[in-house]
């Protein structure tokens, strides 16, 4: 079996060394890679396209190894992977959109991003004139006796953000979801290019309302790592702080989210309050409730300062006090438990082909984190667990976000008693030449990938992925079988982002 | 499980912790808007939401509102369904091209007389999105607001701030905080 090195040796390598090889490959290895995704021996981790190049990032699983294969398109085409691997299709169907790069033999080429309302078609590549008038959507088919269809959105009846959803159902049963996405794209790839590195990372921090703290810090590894460039420790420490706040704010939500959505506003009522208690030791520690714009290419923009940490050490103890009760409530609680237990099934073979991140994934048997699986520092040094279920129902998402509330817990104990002395920020160099370079960081939703290139210190191009790409999707095969009334618990529980799927 | 569930309605955590020390000022505030409210329509005032392409920082911040540190219902402002329901339409995001249409017939489905409250950077100009080929760029590009609350995203407090300045502003024509 070839190895992910076998491939980068048959592949031209290029500029890109840190901290994992990039290679150009011809068709033939491009569609081999294809099967191998397919075949299971790899996971894609990403695939996004260029004027006249598309890029595909591929981990081994087995030995954690990443390579990027990137082929040219003179033809304004590329052999489809999503042909081969479904996880590869929505990617494809935006690089269509955005840079007008088809892909050979896909069995979707329906616009995705792209709704036509933009005034343009192909904004990152050949512009042309939009089509004159929209087609209508064409759903995919559901036929049978008594079918029926339910459309919801692109505006929800709660506080969430905009997307479409369209069920068929037998009666009470969902026979298929079709999500249609794409309302929020923002055009942040067209934003990025030609932007400095000061205005990239604002705007990566602008990507996932909820990822402000990953996106920012994925941005900057990817970033320095680029440049060559080390970061004092006191920063290295006080983004994985940041990392863990963001971690645990967005899992105390979810889990009362979650409960809220089985009529248990209880559960939901005292989460709110824990996140709360983050969010205000976050504001009184950097400044920012969310922590925006803390994290920045050379460090950290703020430093904490004694008050900032004690305000966070009395976050945690109240949570340390509240939390297991109502954990503790959460396990005892059975018109809950009725709702979440075999509620939307994500079965592992399914986790893995899509190489679903996150609580999804580790709710389904995928051990994969990038804090332990790619040991970027701070973590290499600290100790902590990845909790890991096989169940992958509602139940074993919210048990697994329980289990990183209480890692997330520990960590930020460790980096508070171990935070170095010293400087937050170190000066970024120009970097004159083309520079590029790759980062993972894993936020609380799953894996972030960020691929950047700079040229005079500017941004040639940069693309990022976030972990929704992959689990959009299986939410909808999570969904069959169940009830209509048991699709917002399965979608809480896996808690997509729109705005970071649609950039 | 009933005597846990009794004990976690019965200790109020809050109310064991020294106050923080904006839990004043929002009480204050928060007063003062029950009272605007109540004067300008009664009972209550009901808010829809609409996401127009935000990133979701503005709409976390929102929710907070929700929870038991602000608990906005207890001026009888609360968050409706259906903008058939509404009388302030709370907008957050740049608008972007492919929202345009779903906010604009929100709009015109929120009965008459209506405010709309612009929340965020975004909301009032784009943001840091502004000449993206994506988006519009501002919630007054294509629909007429009564208020801006500028941040990215703004404190709950500045919401509850924004909302007050509202009520009692509301007939001087456009706010900007
Ligand atoms: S104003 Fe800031 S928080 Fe609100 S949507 Fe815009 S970028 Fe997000």
């Amino acid at each position: 079996m070839p190895s992910l090195i076998d491939l980068t040796l048959e592949g031209r390598k290029v500029g890109q060394r840190r901290p994992w090889p990039r290679v150009v490959v011809d068709a033939s290895v491009w569609t081999f890679a294809a099967a191998e995704l397919a075949h299971g021996r790899w996971s894609l981790l990403g695939l996004w396209g260029e004027p006249a190049t598309v890029h595909m990032a591929i981990m081994d699983g087995q030995t954690a190894e990443i390579a990027v294969v990137s082929l040219d398109c003179p033809n304004r085409s590329f052999p489809s992977v999503g042909r081969h691997h479904p996880p590869a299709r929505r990617l494809e169907r935006a690089i269509n959109d955005l840079f007008g790069l088809s892909a050979e033999g896909s069995p979707d080429a329906r616009p995705w991003l792209d709704h036509n309302r933009w005034g343009v078609r192909f904004p990152l590549g050949d512009r042309i004139d939009a089509l004159p008038k929209a087609a209508p959507y064409r759903f995919l088919a559901a036929e049978g006796d008594g079918l029926h269809q339910i459309a919801v959105g692109p505006v929800h009846a709660g506080i969430i953000e905009p997307g479409h959803f369209r069920f068929t159902a037998s009666g009470e049963t969902v026979v298929r979801l079709e999500q249609r996405l794409g309302y929020v794209h923002k055009g942040i790839d067209g934003l990025m290019t030609g932007a400095s590195l000061a205005r990239g990372v604002q705007l990566a921090a602008r990507t996932s309302g909820d990822s402000t703290v990953a996106y920012a810090y994925a941005f900057s590894r990817a970033a320095e790592a680029a440049l060559d460039l080390v970061i004092p420790d006191r920063a290295v420490f006080l983004r994985a702080l940041l990392a863990e706040l963001e971690r645990l704010a967005n899992h105390l939500g979810d889990i009362g989210a979650i409960c809220n959505d089985a009529s248990f506003a209880l559960m939901h009522a005292h989460c709110g309050v824990l996140r709360e208690s983050v969010l205000r030791a976050a504001g009184a520690a950097f400044g920012h409730r969310l922590m925006r714009d803390v994290i920045v290419p050379g460090g950290v923009s703020r430093d904490i300062g004694a008050d900032g940490v004690q305000a966070i050490r009395a976050a945690l103890d109240n949570i340390r006090l509240r939390f297991p009760a109502l954990v503790e409530l959460y396990d005892n609680t059975a018109s809950l438990q009725d709702r979440t237990v075999d509620t939307g099934t994500l079965k592992p073979p399914l986790a893995r082909q899509y190489a679903a991140g996150g609580y999804v994934g580790r709710a389904s048997g995928r051990t994969f984190d990038a804090r332990r699986t790619l040991a970027y520092p701070p973590y290499d040094s600290l100790r902590f667990d990845v909790p890991v279920l096989d169940e992958g129902d509602v139940n074993a998402r919210v048990w697994i976000r329980v289990r990183e509330v209480e890692q997330s817990l520990s960590l930020i104990d460790q980096i508070l008693s171990r935070l170095p002395q010293g400087p937050t920020r170190t000066e970024v160099p120009l970097g004159g030449e083309v520079r590029e370079s790759m980062a993972i960081v894993e936020g609380f939703r799953g894996d972030v990938l960020v691929w950047l290139r700079l040229r005079n210190g500017l941004i040639e191009r940069c693309h990022m992925r976030d972990p929704s790409w992959f689990q959009w999707p299986l939410l909808e095969a999570v969904i069959e079988n169940n009830i209509v009334a048991d699709f917002p618990l399965c979608n809480k529980s896996f808690n997509c982002s729109y705005s970071g799927h649609d950039l | 499980m009933r005597k846990l569930l009794f004990e976690s309605v019965f200790r109020q955590p809050l109310t064991e912790r020294a106050p923080l020390p904006d839990d004043a000022a929002v009480a204050e505030l928060a007063t003062a808007l029950g009272q605007a409210a109540r004067r300008r329509l009664g009972r209550s005032l009901s808010i829809r939401e609409v996401d127009a392409g935000s990133c979701n920082g503005c709409e976390l911040e929102i929710h907070a509102l929700n929870n038991a540190y602000y608990d906005i219902e207890r001026f009888g402002l609360r968050f409706v369904a259906s903008p058939r329901h509404a009388d302030v339409l709370m907008v957050t995001g740049p608008v972007t091209k492919n929202m345009r249409e779903a906010l604009e017939r929100t709009y015109h489905a929120t009965p008459n007389p209506k405010w709309v409250v612009a929340v965020g950077d975004c909301a009032r100009n784009g943001g840091c999105f502004a000449g993206s080929y994506a988006v519009v760029g501002g919630v007054s590009a294509v629909i007429p607001v009564d208020l801006h609350i500028p941040g990215c995203p703004p404190a709950p407090t500045a919401m509850l701030q924004g909302l007050l300045a509202l009520l009692e502003r509301a007939d001087a024509g456009a706010v900007t905080l």
